[in-house]
């Protein structure tokens, strides 16, 4: 057989061999403190054992020495809970293993989902419903709206930890250099296009304004421009598509003419969101929509000058797209389990002044602070007041980078993905995204016809 | 019977390996799309429903028609060009280690750095290609922006990463043509284009033929040239049967839905595999 013979075998196989197989999946599992051992699971009475992921990975050394820190001291106030493991695989949410470890009992007790799967996993029956437990957690009834995406039929089945809508992230220096005013970004779709045809002349290589097109990163993207323009790509009842409306129509007719009529988007496709960051990180991009995780993103991993960006509010937003991340629990967890599970979500993740919201702790490691995410409380309830107080009192970043997308976003409600199959939904929409990126004659109403029709045969199949 | 020990051990560990790794998978494959299952609950048998869902699934269409139209130009190219590059090496008098070593050198990078490789040269404004192609005045191309030229840019990727190892097998197989038959042909007249066709080719016809089976096996299971370069667009264009696999068992979360369209591809690729061992047959008697 020839080498790509084998090799295109031995992929078939792996991908195959990943689906089927249970592997421990070549990550570093640190023991969650000296003390760590063994221990007999399930017992009411006696100490209960857990696995934990999502440990920063050791490249990431600030941030995982004060991972390695909460463990000892969650472990050492909680003296009945042993967590015998914490993985630090990079994502930390990785559908081409989750199904694997899940299948062979590898699957960490508390795992770390992305926003995009949680519906996915909760229509599967792949995470533990933990409605008894949540009101033994003390900020849990502060929770904003974030919390409904992990609900399903009135139950609970994970909890958010990190949060934020989606807006207008920008390079301030770019804006400056094609003579416009970066403290006054756009506020329309229309002051978007005009911004971008003026970034785009600047010369060869600049790009107005950036957008994905494949890997289903397409189809989400048009979801957070149409929920932005008020739109909807499911109906309320989640059984039909709703995304061939003008707001749909004026989402790809806003695209088209910037790529073509005005030609500020440049001619290259980007499939992918590193290859987006890669290209914003660059400093020859003005504008993509993200939310504000992307300046941090752009900052740690893709070495970009981050005093250059800034984000603001989603243009004539009137929902914003959700996106962020959160935990849920093994659906093997014994009951016990699944309490000492929350317990270490609630102390590590939800807690203000402890683990991630230890805003003293990060300022001192030299993390960055003052960033308006998480935002996982409601503005009036204590957890949120008290969070917004430790922020500002230790912020180090410029609060002029977020505060353009956090007065801009105040009242806007936010949007949660368009039902359980989302990425098939993505998939499709993928479609009609690089139609208009790359065809100057695409047929913006026959795409959208053609997606729709699609949508709704998946959706019936799906019942 | 100590030899024969020895023997023994090493095709243990051949068959425990395979058993493991191939055979044990697969079979799991073929169960695994008969059934309906989250790992956690018991697998639920649900006959043909997982084929019909994929069946029904618009891109699945698309994703064969792509997959096959990747094949036929990448054995139009690869199969092809590897050829022609073989027979001008063997021809060659001067130079030939060296010419051999560079035409094998695109093997040795990791297929990864290879698709990144192209990405870069496929670049509309920047890309090597259209600068070659400005150089010379003629109009730029969009390459992997385009519907029209996505999949042949896929399959000059998949050409070039794999030109030399066909390279090198069609090499080994003209250079055990005798000598004596080249001879006897220049001495009756022929030109190269004759000697080639009423010597090389027949000589070769075989190996040809393995060769050309293999490389559909081999092609029919693109997905790395469109995961890493199109991310299966423009508008669908470049969506592999193999892509879509892995968009069901990782993306939309069925494993199952995959698993069905690896048992039809592995069906498919089943009956090549049939003829290739019945041609390899052959060849040995």
């Amino acid at each position: 057989m020839t080498r790509s013979g084998y090799r295109r075998t031995a992929g078939l196989l792996l991908a195959t061999a990943l689906g089927l197989t249970a592997s421990a999946c070549g990550t570093d599992e640190a023991p969650a403190g000296d003390d760590a051992q063994p221990a007999a699971e399930g017992s009411a009475a006696g100490p209960v054992s857990i696995t934990v992921n999502c440990m920063p990975p050791k490249t990431n050394k600030a941030q995982r020495a004060t991972f390695q820190e909460d463990l000892d001291a969650f472990q050492k106030l909680n003296p009945n809970i042993k967590i015998t493991k914490a993985t630090d695989a990079f994502p930390c949410y990785e559908p081409r293993t989750f199904e694997a470890k899940l299948a062979g009992g590898q699957l960490e007790t508390v795992f770390y989902v992305n926003f995009p799967n949680v519906g996915r996993l909760m229509e599967s029956g792949q995470a533990a419903d933990i409605t008894p437990y949540v009101g033994e957690l003390k900020t849990f009834k502060d929770y904003n709206a974030s919390i409904d995406i992990f609900k399903k039929d009135g139950k609970i089945y994970g909890l958010p930890t990190d949060g934020y809508g989606m807006g207008l992230v920008y390079n301030r220096d770019v804006f400056t250099k094609a003579g416009l005013d970066p403290g006054t970004p756009p506020r329309t779709w229309a002051e978007v296009q005009a911004a971008a045809k003026k970034i785009a002349a600047l010369g060869p290589g600049y790009v107005g304004f950036g957008e994905y097109s494949g890997n289903n990163v397409g189809g989400w993207h048009f979801t957070a421009s149409l929920y932005g323009r008020g739109g909807d790509v499911l109906t309320p009842d989640g059984r039909k598509a709703a995304f061939n409306t003008p707001e749909g129509r004026a989402v790809l007719e806003n695209l088209k003419q910037m790529r073509w009529t005005d030609n500020s988007m440049g001619s290259k496709l980007y499939i992918d969101w590193p290859a987006l960051m890669k290209a914003m990180a660059g400093g020859k991009m003005g504008m993509m929509l993200g939310a504000p995780d992307v300046l941090i993103g752009l900052r740690n991993d893709f070495q970009a000058k981050f005093d250059n960006y800034a984000v603001t509010a989603m243009p004539e937003a009137k929902a914003l797209f959700n996106g962020g991340a959160g935990y849920m629990i093994n659906p093997k967890a014994t009951p016990e389990q699944i309490r000492a599970g929350l317990k270490w979500i609630e102390y590590e993740f939800l807690t203000p002044g402890k683990g991630q919201l230890d805003y003293v702790r990060a300022k001192g490691a030299g993390l960055t602070v003052g960033q308006p995410y998480p935002d996982l409380y409601g503005a009036d309830t204590p957890s949120g007041q008290e969070v917004l107080k430790l922020r500002t009192e230790n912020a180090n970043v410029d609060p002029a980078q977020f505060a353009l997308w956090a007065e801009g976003s105040k009242g806007i409600p936010p949007k949660a993905e368009p039902g359980p199959y989302a990425q098939e939904i993505y998939a499709i929409l993928d479609t009609p995204m690089s139609a208009v990126l790359t065809r100057q004659d695409a047929d913006i109403d026959q795409l959208l016809a053609d997606a729709e029709a699609k949508v709704n045969a998946l959706l019936e199949k799906k019942g | 019977m100590r030899r024969n020990i020895t023997a023994y051990g090493f095709l243990c560990g051949a068959l425990i390996c395979f058993a493991f790794f191939s055979w044990y998978p697969m079979v799991w494959e073929v169960v695994l799309s008969f059934q309906q299952t989250n790992f956690v609950d018991p697998p639920i048998w649900v006959g043909l429903e997982n084929f019909v869902t994929v069946f029904e699934d618009a891109a699945f269409g698309p994703a064969w028609r792509n997959t096959v139209m990747f094949t036929v130009l990448a054995l139009v190219f690869g199969y092809g060009v590897p050829f022609v590059v073989a027979l001008v090496l063997n021809e060659l008098r001067h130079a030939r280690a060296y010419l051999r070593f560079v035409v094998y050198l695109p093997v040795m990078l990791p297929p990864a750095v290879g698709v990144l490789l192209f990405q870069w040269f496929y670049e509309p404004e920047y890309g090597l290609f259209n600068q070659i192609l400005g150089f010379f005045r003629l109009p730029a191309l969009d390459w992997l922006n385009s519907t029209d030229t996505a999949l042949v840019s896929l399959v000059i990727v998949s050409t070039w990463m794999n030109l030399g190892t066909g390279t090198l097998i069609y090499l080994a197989a003209l250079q055990t043509i005798p000598g004596e038959l080249y001879e006897a042909a220049e001495l009756d007249g022929a030109g190269v284009l004759k000697r080639i066709w009423h010597v090389t080719i027949p000589q070769t016809k075989l190996i040809l033929l393995v060769m050309l089976l293999l490389q559909i096996v081999a092609t029919m299971q693109v997905f790395i040239e469109p995961f890493l370069l199109t991310g299966g667009g423009p508008e669908n264009s470049t969506v592999s049967v193999v892509y879509l696999m892995y968009q069901y068992a990782f993306n939309f979360g069925n494993i199952n839905g995959g698993n069905a369209l690896g048992v039809m591809l592995m069906i498919v690729l089943m009956v090549f595999s049939a003829v290739y061992l019945r041609v390899s047959r052959e060849d040995k008697s």
